[in-house]
This record gives structure tokens, C-alpha cells and sequence, in this order.
């Protein structure tokens, strides 16, 4: 039986629950150095004077470094960044190379102590003084001053600028709104830490809390002009990313810190820093406008957003999904993008979809209301089957099916068109519901198996498990792929020197790594069935390969399964201790990455097994179904249940997919109803600064989601059929909530979170 | 954090004389707060003495009432025997307060001794009259959602954090103290916290050195009758929005006792007295109620972003007297989980 989708447990489960999983923080090392960093307390400016004495001399104190004395690393070239696959820094600010501040809570120095308080303690007294500016602190006050974006991730940016007005004017019902979205902090339970081990001058080794090995060991590569292959990062661990765990500055800082130290040191950022040097989802306001025929039929979407950025191209690509869904003739799709002199923004978990599906699906929910229509059947009217904009087919879509299912699992029949229907003691009960959707990306992976005479197979690459499941799904892969029990294989990743892999970012590492582990093991089975033929003390001497087959760790002649051989025998004789395999597979057209052919050759995958971006349009969809109770008194708002419907492809576990999608959906519950930073208008500082402010759910407020999988493998993606599943779970969710509050009470809010204030208010 | 002198006291008498011979020394109880304002160097002690194992955690029947160890941790506080009977309104305030692993090292000494949690307050960087006197007030004109809407003053809008501090407002503890040489005093609960007024850098009226050796609990006929309701926007672990201690005594059909104390409205907890006064002998009814609240909350003066809050707090005064009418028990008013839930 295949083990590929079935429901097992984390095999790194017992490590983690017992301790013995090391994450970045814990890999201590002799004679190492702790390293507190001192933020900028302005929001724009320079610094004046850095008096450092007193600091110098408490306890402890190892390093005192500032721009005045920091190691200068190579400067900002984003054309040579490029190249050395080292462009995507969180933001483009190497640390300590200079005077000014572009944000509050920015690193100005670190010191670097015997042990973690003394560094901290010798913080406290390091006196920072600054000429502050004129900063950009708030969105609204800035949008004068916003530019348009032409491009953003290679894609055009502003899509029929201007083109939607004539159309909604003359389209029979129409529904114009704003919504908006607060600044969401990732905080994974692991916060970021880093060990900088240098061996002399040339090798560096990172212990990082990141989603990406290669891309860190890239950069620091970069900025310390080293060979690539010099800088070893190490990740086998990782609490959690959610976008936040790329290449930030405290990576840099602490390797610049243990070069001056001339020693191990180690930096663990504190819950504050993690608001202020980590990136932050952007807040938006979105205006979204639609028209319908009489009928319900969409003639028309237009989505523009309001948003801004600091240090980085990047801005929160809110309209994504209005790219996607809904078979309009006209999109309209546009964004507006200030500076604002506050932390720079990055991605976070579904970046664009997360904010963007609130913005859109509550319209859609306002549009199906104005039209007296059920939400579920006004969006199965305008449902589309092929990209709206490209033209392209889906590679595999079964989004009505989502609705339908999730419809019939959540029991949306009993739902009442009119708000107000349905009570509970004080409570006023709802429901809602929201389309979900996420693209489905791949990339280039190199993935490497070995099998050694005990049959104990490891299968190799450089890619990360920030919490997700990815050592448990590749062994199961490696296991069909090879016909060895999961027990057999042992998993290696989170480590630069690996065949490398994509970031663990984007929802696309199942879909990029598969295939390359299913190729290395076909590579590997190969290579066995080629020693059996060539061995004259082999059953199977002699034999095609074609017609040989594997099952339970050997290999047979299909139809004549008495002429078999053992994997172990096959070694035995051929007196090897291993045999290896290394596979690279690339999308046709999609993205790609620079592979060292020492690590891993690419093999001759057909071309018509690969993900072609040309031909077919790669996308996840999904239903989200939410039942809220509402007490009108208080404002407060809370979710009943869930139902969580999804078309991701095939499913490589049951078990750890529904994990990521219940985690996804607890996400969207606090973005609906509790997470926002707030920054004062004054001095541009957050006031939300650790978990006591910002509120993620508790477990009381987590109700049951019913999570269910359409199944049905993608057969263009791959030959394994997967698309990713990290981040679809999440979008929709908080449309879904609002929705469902409008069901319950009659009231429309538009402003996230749903907090009881604004329920008051509104 | 900066360095400090860090000793596990001997007994009472010794840990009070030395914290009062070091003007910058504090207890150490479970350190639930204390600890993290000096991480976030807020507070900067330059001694701890930990009183967490001198012997005033007893919680025993009195001739006045019954006694509360300053040094009993507020889980076993909310989980005895004799405060669940007699005064449920107080193991409700405190189950409805931070997390089980903070309710089980936090001490009810160290939870009447705690900080504000403005914002503000917390960062060393911003203006704070409480942290730092003359450097303002941030939150006055900042981001003041959670602040106080009675009591406040110029200097300082920032609110109680407590829980467990509304339900002894409500009961009219008293606060039994110790201070130097042996020197012993008892302070009506009214009467420990402050309000703000020109000096927001003092909570309460302790004295330095004083160490808070029992909460009396004085006896009443409210058990029956008292529920505690907590708002806010997620179901736990979370600062009160608005708190309401409720507690009734009916006679007849006639209200012979009455107490109303609100969280997370003020400098303090804030007993409604002009609320209580209006209630006392009338019928417990919504329309008494709610003419009770209003009364209490006229008063009021909201901040530029907490208007909502003086509606809330009447709403949840009468919720809370309801609560308390039906009888109490914990969760009775909850089905959708708004405030406490037992563990």
C-alpha cells in the first residue's frame, strides 16, 4: 500500500516533543559570545554622536560596534546581487554601515558580552544621540505622495489602469466599498536567533532560524565577500517562518559581531525586535467595485489598493486573487504605494491573497446581498474555468466542488438571506462563507538518496521544515518511490552544504522537492537494476530494464516475480556500502535556480511532466464556511465553527495537510478579530510591542474546523501531483468571519480586525 | 537586565528590614511582572528579596472573615475550598485573569503590587509620568483604546490590570500590611490603590518596605449571588476591555445589599458607589439596572479612542448584576465564551 498521503505522524514528532530537535538558539558553542543589539529610537534621521565608554566598560563586555567601527561589508548592487542569487535581503540596509535611520527600533549597534544579560545590560548604557527628520509615519497622510509601481515580482503591476469606470457606470447593480487591513506581525513561536561561528577569515557557518539555507548563505556570502560554498548555514529546525524568516539584518549583524569578537557569538532577537527588524505585512486600504447584469452576471471587478513600503520593492500585492477568480470580461486591478519611514514589510503568510480576499470576497458577499442571491450560487454564476487574464487553462481546478462540499458539510442550506434570523440566548448567530485561493508554485530542487547495505535510505536537500511537515512527507515520497518501509528512511535537510532547494516560502516546496526526490530514487532503483542485470550471481542477470519491477526493497521481472533480487543482496555482492542518486528537476518555465553542478546534476525529466506556465495556469482554490456568534452589547465577536474545503492537488498527508490548513484558518481567525500593530502618529513608533499587545488566538477561541480535501491530483504540476498547501489555508478565512457578523447582525464592518470597539462604533 | 543583589529572605522580619534599609530593594513573589519590567528596563531594582517561601500563604477562617495569604498564589487562591463557597465572586476575577502557568506562580501580594500595562508605560523610549515624572503622558493623545474613561488626570490615563483587585474592591477587603520593626496596619481596599492625580509614579499606598502579609475578606450574604464578567476581544489570556464585580444581596423583592466594582476603566479598581447607592433597597430589576449604570457612567470621560467604552462598561454593569441575579455559577451567562472559563 502507498504511503504517500496517508495520515502518519511526524517523524520528527518525538524529537521535538522531547527536546532533542535543535533549533538555531540552542546550538551552543565553545567559547561563545552573546550579542544584544541597540535600536534607533527615531523614526528618520542620522546619528550625531555615539558615546560608548560607559558601555565599554561594564561587566562582561566583549565588542562595542557601531557604524563607527563595523566591519564594512561589500556595498548594495542589486545587478551583482543578482548574480550571486543574494537580492532578496528582508531589507537592502547592510547593518552598522552608516549614520542614518530609516525607521524606529532600526539596529544601531551591538554589543557583544560574556553572557546574554551583561550584553543586554551594557545596552541600556550605550548613549545614542540623534538628528532627527521629518518622518513618514502614517498611511493616509502619505498617499499624496504615493507612487505607482510598475512591476512587482516581474509581474505588471497595474493591470486596464482607469478601463473599469465606463463599464460599472452602465452596469445594472453595482457595489463600491473600502476596506482595510491593519499591519500584521508573523511572531513564530521560535523567535529569530542566529550562531556566527568563523573559521578564520574565509569560512563562516550560520546557525539561523530561516526558511532558506541557500539564500542566506548566498548573501552573507555576498556582503562578506566569501565563496558561496564557504558560508555553511544550518537549519534543521525552525519554529515557524510565515514569510518572516528570510535574510534580515540581525544575520549579518551577528556574524559582523563574531568577526569583531574573534568568536562564536550568538544573537536571539527578544518578542520587541520581532515587531520592529523582522518585516511586518503592510496595512492597505482597498477599494473594491463591482457590476453585475440583472442577472448576477459579472461584467466588471476593479481592486485598488492603497499601501506602502520602506527599504525594499516589495508592497503588499493585495489584488492577486482578483486576478484569479470570477469570470468578469474587465479586471481592473491597480495599486498606490507610499513611504513610510516604519519597519520595512515583506511577505506574510499569503502575501496579497490574505488582505486581498477580505477586501474582495466581502464585496462579493455585499454584491450577492444587493442582488437577494445565496453568496455560494452567485459565485458558482460567475465561477471561471480558465485564468480570467491570461487566457491559460487550470492546470486542475475544482473550486465548484469546494463549494459544494463545503456547503454540504457545513450546513449552509439553513442559512437565511436576511441578517437577524437566528438568536442563541444573548447571541445573534451567522453564517459566512469566502472563496479561497493561493497560486501554486514550483521551482528548480536537487534532491539526493542514498541507500547504504543496511537498506537504511537518506534523502538529502537543502530545504527547510519551518513546522510544515516536510521531513515527513519527503520519507514518505522516498519510501513509495523506492518500496522501503517510511522506518527505513532518514531525512537530512536545513543545511547549505545539501543539494539545494528553494525557500520554504511561497506554498511551493512539496511541489518543487518531489519531483526531484521521486527522480533520484527512479535514478537510484536504475542504477541497483543495472548492478542486478550486469551480476551473473543475479536472478535478474540478463534482464531488461524495462521489464523490471520493486516492491518491499526488491526489485522483480514484472509478470515473473520469482526472478527477483534484494536491494541488500544486489549491494552485498557488488560489495558497495551505498549507492547514491542525486536528481535536479526544473519547471519548463517557471522559476528556476542557479544549481552547482558539483551538487547535483540535472536530470532528463520529460518536459511534459514539468510545471509549463506557458500552457496551463497553476492555482489553489478553495471554500471557506464560518459560523459566528455575535453579542451586540459587548462587540464581541466569536467563531462556532469552520469548514475549510480545499483543491490543492494531491494530498501527501493527511494529516500533517489538515494541520496546515486548521493552522491557516486559526491565522485568519486572528487577522478578523484580533491582530493589528498599531503605530503612534507621532513618533511613528509601534505601541503594540510584544505578545501581551498584539492577540493571536487562544486555544478557547479556536472552535472545530472541519477540514475536508478534494483530493484529485494536478496532473500538470508534476508527476506527483501536489501543489503546495502552506498558505491557501489562511485566505478567505477572515471575508468568511465578516461575512458571517453581516449575516448575524446586519452590520457591515470593513476595518479589520473586528474588534468589540469597532462593532460598537459602527 | 542590569545587575542586582538577589537573596531568598530568612524569614518575614528580615526580608522587611532589608528591603526598607534599601530604598531601591523590592519583593520578589513570583515575579510575574516585576521580572519582565526589569527585562524591559522599566524597573531597575537594584536588590530582590524573594518572599515566595516565608509562611503567609495560609488561607483560613478568621473572626473577621476569612484571611488570604499575601504570599498564596492566585491559583490556589481561586481553587480553595473556602473561596469558592463563600466568595465566588473572587475565584471568578482571578480565573479570569492572565493564563493557569501565570495564575500559578503569581502571588495575590504581587497582584495587587502590579504595573500598568499601558504601552507606553512599558517603553522606555516614550514619554511616561508613571515610568519617568515630567516627561508626559503618551497615552493622552496616543493610542489610548484600552485607557481610562473615570479617574484619570492629565498626568496619567493608564487602568489597573487586575482581575482579583475588582472582586476585593467589591468584597471591601482589607489589606493587611507589615512594615519595618514589626509595625503592622490594615488598609480598607478603597483605600490602597490611587488614582492617578499629579503623581501617576505611585499605585498605591504602600509604604516602602511594607509587605502585604493577607487580604481580609470580611463576611457577607452575597455568595449567592455575585458574578464577575470580563470583555475583551479574545476569549482569554487578555486585559480586561471593561471588568464587572457584581455582587446582591436580595431581601423580599428588595435589594438590602449591593456591589459594583469596575476593571479596565480606571486608575484603580473602581467601585460604582453612586450605582450602588441608587440600587440599594429598590427591586432588582433591568430598568433599575441600567438607570444604575447610566448614573454611574455620566461621569465619564472617554479619550479620543475609547468612547466606546462608556456604553460598554453600562451594558456590562447590568449584564453583570443579571449575571450575579441568575445565581453565578461560573460560565452560567456564556455560551459564546466571552469571559471565564474554569479550568
Amino acid at each position: 500500500m502507498s504511503e504517500t498521503g496517508k495520515p502518519i505522524s511526524r517523524i520528527d514528532g518525538r524529537m521535538k516533543v522531547s527536546g532533542k530537535a535543535t533549533y538555531a538558539a540552542e546550538f551552543n558553542q565553545p567559547n561563545m559570545a552573546y550579542a544584544f543589539p541597540v535600536r534607533a529610537t527615531i523614526a528618520k534621521g542620522k546619528i550625531s554622536s555615539i558615546e560608548d565608554a560607559t558601555a565599554r566598560k561594564e561587566p562582561g563586555v566583549i565588542a562595542v560596534i557601531s557604524y563607527k567601527n563595523a566591519y564594512k561589508l561589500k556595498p548594495l548592487d542589486m545587478q551583482a546581487q543578482m548574480k550571486a542569487g543574494a537580492a532578496f535581503l528582508g531589507e537592502n540596509l547592510p547593518p552598522l554601515q552608516d549614520n542614518l535611520v530609516h525607521y524606529p527600533g532600526q539596529f544601531v549597534a551591538v554589543i557583544v558580552a560574556e553572557t546574554y544579560e551583561q550584553a543586554r545590560a551594557a545596552a541600556y548604557k550605550l548613549q545614542v544621540k540623534y538628528i532627527a527628520d521629518k518622518a513618514a509615519v502614517d498611511l493616509k497622510t502619505e498617499l499624496p505622495r504615493s507612487t505607482k509601481p510598475k512591476m512587482f515580482m516581474g509581474e505588471e503591476a497595474q493591470v486596464n489602469e482607469g478601463k473599469a469606470a465606463g463599464v460599472l457606470a452602465a452596469s445594472a447593480q453595482k457595489v463600491d466599498h473600502t476596506y482595510s487591513t491593519p499591519v500584521e506581525h508573523h511572531h513564530p513561536m521560535e523567535p529569530h536567533a542566529t550562531v556566527a561561528v568563523w573559521e578564520g577569515t574565509d569560512k563562516l557557518t550560520l546557525y539561523d532560524a530561516t526558511q532558506g539555507v541557500g539564500l542566506t548563505s548566498a548573501i552573507a556570502a555576498y556582503f562578506f565577500g566569501l565563496h558561496q560554498e564557504n558560508v555553511r548555514v544550518v537549519a534543521p529546525f525552525v519554529g515557524g517562518g510565515f514569510g518572516s524568516k528570510g535574510l534580515w539584518l540581525h544575520t549579518l549583524l551577528v556574524a559582523i559581531a563574531a568577526k569583531a569578537a574573534n568568536r562564536p557569538v550568538k544573537l536571539a532577537l527578544t518578542r520587541q525586535m520581532m515587531q520592529t527588524n523582522v518585516g511586518h505585512r503592510a496595512a492597505t486600504i482597498q477599494r473594491v467595485a463591482m457590476g453585475t447584469d440583472k442577472a448576477g452576471q459579472l461584467n466588471v471587478l476593479r481592486h485598488h489598493t492603497d499601501t506602502y513600503n520602506n527599504l525594499t520593492q516589495f508592497f503588499e500585492p493585495s489584488g492577486k486573487q482578483t486576478l484569479v477568480l470570477y469570470k468578469a470580461p474587465l479586471r481592473e486591478v491597480t495599486y498606490n504605494v507610499a513611504h513610510l519611514d516604519r519597519s520595512t514589510p515583506t511577505f506574510m503568510r499569503a502575501p496579497g491573497e490574505t488582505p486581498g480576499t477580505f477586501a474582495l470576497e466581502c464585496a462579493m458577499d455585499e454584491m450577492a446581498y444587493q442582488l437577494k442571491m445565496d453568496p455560494v450560487e452567485f459565485r458558482i454564476k460567475n465561477h471561471t474555468a480558465k485564468d480570467p487574464v491570461k487566457g491559460h487553462e487550470f492546470s486542475s481546478e475544482f473550486l465548484v466542488e469546494c463549494y459544494r462540499t463545503g456547503a454540504e458539510r457545513f450546513g449552509w442550506a439553513s442559512r437565511s438571506m436576511e441578517p437577524r434570523q437566528k438568536k442563541h440566548g444573548k447571541y445573534l448567530v451567522g453564517y459566512g462563507m469566502a472563496t479561497a485561493t493561493y497560486p501554486g508554485g514550483r521551482s528548480a530542487a536537487s534532491v539526493k538518496v542514498v541507500m547504504n547495505d543496511k537498506g537504511n535510505v537518506t534523502v538529502m536537500t537543502a530545504s527547510i521544515d519551518i513546522g510544515t511537515g516536510t521531513y515527513t512527507v519527503l520519507a514518505q515520497t522516498a519510501a513509495d518511490a523506492l518500496g522501503v518501509p517510511v522506518e527505513k528512511i532518514d531525512v537530512k535537510i536545513g543545511d547549505s552544504s545539501l543539494p539545494p532547494a528553494p525557500l520554504a516560502g511561497g506554498s511551493q516546496t512539496t511541489a518543487s522537492i518531489h519531483p526531484a526526490a521521486l527522480d533520484a530514487c527512479i535514478l537510484l532503483r536504475k542504477e541497483l537494476a543495472s548492478l542486478a542485470i550486469a551480476d551473473p550471481g543475479s536472478k535478474l542477470n540478463g534482464s531488461k530494464p524495462e521489464d523490471i519491477g520493486f516492491a518491499r526493497g526488491t526489485l522483480f521481472v514484472k509478470g515473473n516475480e520469482d526472478k527477483s533480487d534484494t536491494y541488500l543482496n544486489i549491494l552485498n555482492r557488488a560489495k558497495r556500502n551505498e549507492i547514491e542518486a542525486c536528481a535536479t528537476t526544473l519547471p519548463v518555465s517557471g522559476a528556476g535556480l542557479t544549481v552547482p553542478s558539483a551538487l547535483c546534476t540535472p536530470s532528463q525529466t520529460p518536459p511534459e511532466q514539468n510545471s509549463d506556465i506557458k500552457q496551463y495556469a497553476f492555482h489553489s482554490f478553495g471554500a471557506q464556511f464560518a459560523e459566528v456568534w455575535v453579542d451586540e452589547d459587548f462587540g464581541t465577536i466569536r467563531v462556532k465553527r469552520v469548514a475549510s474545503v480545499h483543491d490543492v492537488g494531491r494530498i501527501m498527508n493527511e494529516k500533517t495537510a489538515r494541520s496546515q490548513i486548521i493552522g491557516g484558518v486559526i491565522f485568519g481567525i486572528g487577522a478578523a478579530l484580533m491582530e493589528a500593530t498599531e503605530y503612534d502618529k507621532r513618533w511613528g513608533n509601534p505601541v503594540t510591542r510584544t505578545l501581551a499587545d498584539y492577540h493571536v488566538p487562544v486555544h478557547l477561541d479556536v472552535p472545530p474546523i472541519d477540514v475536508h480535501f478534494i483530493g484529485k491530483p494536478d496532473p500538470h504540476i508534476s508527476p506527483i501531483g501536489a501543489r503546495g498547501i502552506g498558505e491557501i489555508g489562511i485566505t478567505g478565512v477572515s471575508a468568511a468571519i465578516a461575512n458571517a457578523v453581516f449575516n448575524a447582525t446586519g452590520k457591515r464592518l470593513r476595518d479589520l480586525p473586528l474588534t468589540p470597539e469597532k462593532f460598537l462604533e459602527t | 537586565m542590569r545587575p542586582f543583589k538577589y537573596s531568598n529572605a530568612s524569614g518575614p522580619a528580615a526580608a522587611i528590614k532589608a528591603v526598607t534599609a534599601n530604598p531601591t530593594a523590592r519583593y520578589l513573589g513570583g515575579g510575574t511582572n516585576l521580572v519582565d519590567l526589569m527585562k524591559e528596563d522599566v524597573m531597575r531594582p537594584s536588590e530582590l528579596i524573594e518572599v515566595t517561601r516565608l509562611k503567609f500563604s495560609a488561607i483560613e477562617k478568621k473572626a473577621n472573615g476569612l484571611s488570604i495569604g499575601g504570599t498564596a498564589t492566585n491559583a490556589v487562591t481561586a481553587n480553595h475550598g473556602l473561596v469558592r463557597e463563600n466568595y465566588p465572586l473572587l475565584s471568578m476575577a482571578i480565573l479570569a485573569g492572565a493564563s493557569a502557568q501565570i495564575r500559578n506562580m503569581a502571588t495575590n501580594a504581587g497582584n495587587l503590587n502590579q504595573r500598568t500595562r499601558c504601552t507606553y508605560f512599558y517603553d522606555v523610549n516614550m514619554p511616561c509620568n508613571k515610568r519617568e515624572p515630567g516627561t508626559g503622558c503618551g497615552a493622552l493623545h496616543g493610542i489610548n483604546k484600552n485607557h481610562a474613561i473615570l479617574g484619570w488626570s492629565e498626568k496619567c490615563v493608564a487602568t489597573y490590570p487586575s482581575d482579583m483587585a475588582v472582586a476585593l474592591a467589591a468584597l471591601n477587603a482589607v489589606v493587611h500590611v507589615e512594615g519595618a520593626n514589626g509595625a503592622k496596619r490594615s488598609i480598607p481596599f478603597a483605600e490602597f490603590h490611587r488614582l492617578p492625580g499629579n503623581h501617576p509614579e505611585i499605585d498605591n499606598n504602600l509604604k516602602h518596605g511594607e509587605f502585604i502579609t493577607s487580604i481580609e475578606l470580611p463576611p457577607n450574604h452575597l455568595a449567592d449571588k455575585s458574578y464577575y464578567l470580563k470583555i475583551r476581544e479574545r476569549s482569554s489570556y487578555a486585559f480586561a476591555l471593561v471588568s464587572v464585580a457584581a455582587a446582591l444581596e436580595i431581601n423580599g423583592n428588595k435589594i438590602k445589599d449591593v456591589r459594583i466594582a469596575l476593571g479596565g476603566v480606571a486608575h484603580k479598581p473602581w467601585r460604582a458607589t453612586i450605582a450602588e447607592q441608587l440600587l440599594m433597597g429598590k427591586e432588582a430589576t433591568e430598568a433599575n439596572f441600567k438607570a444604575a449604570a447610566l448614573a454611574e457612567l455620566k461621569n465619564a470621560k472617554p479619550l479620543g479612542q475609547n468612547k466606546y467604552k462608556v456604553g460598554l462598561a453600562a451594558k456590562a454593569i447590568v449584564r453583570a448584576l443579571e449575571g450575579a441575579m441568575q445565581g453565578g455559577t461560573y460560565g452560567a451567562m456564556e455560551a459564546g465564551s466571552t469571559t471565564t472559563n474554569q479550568n
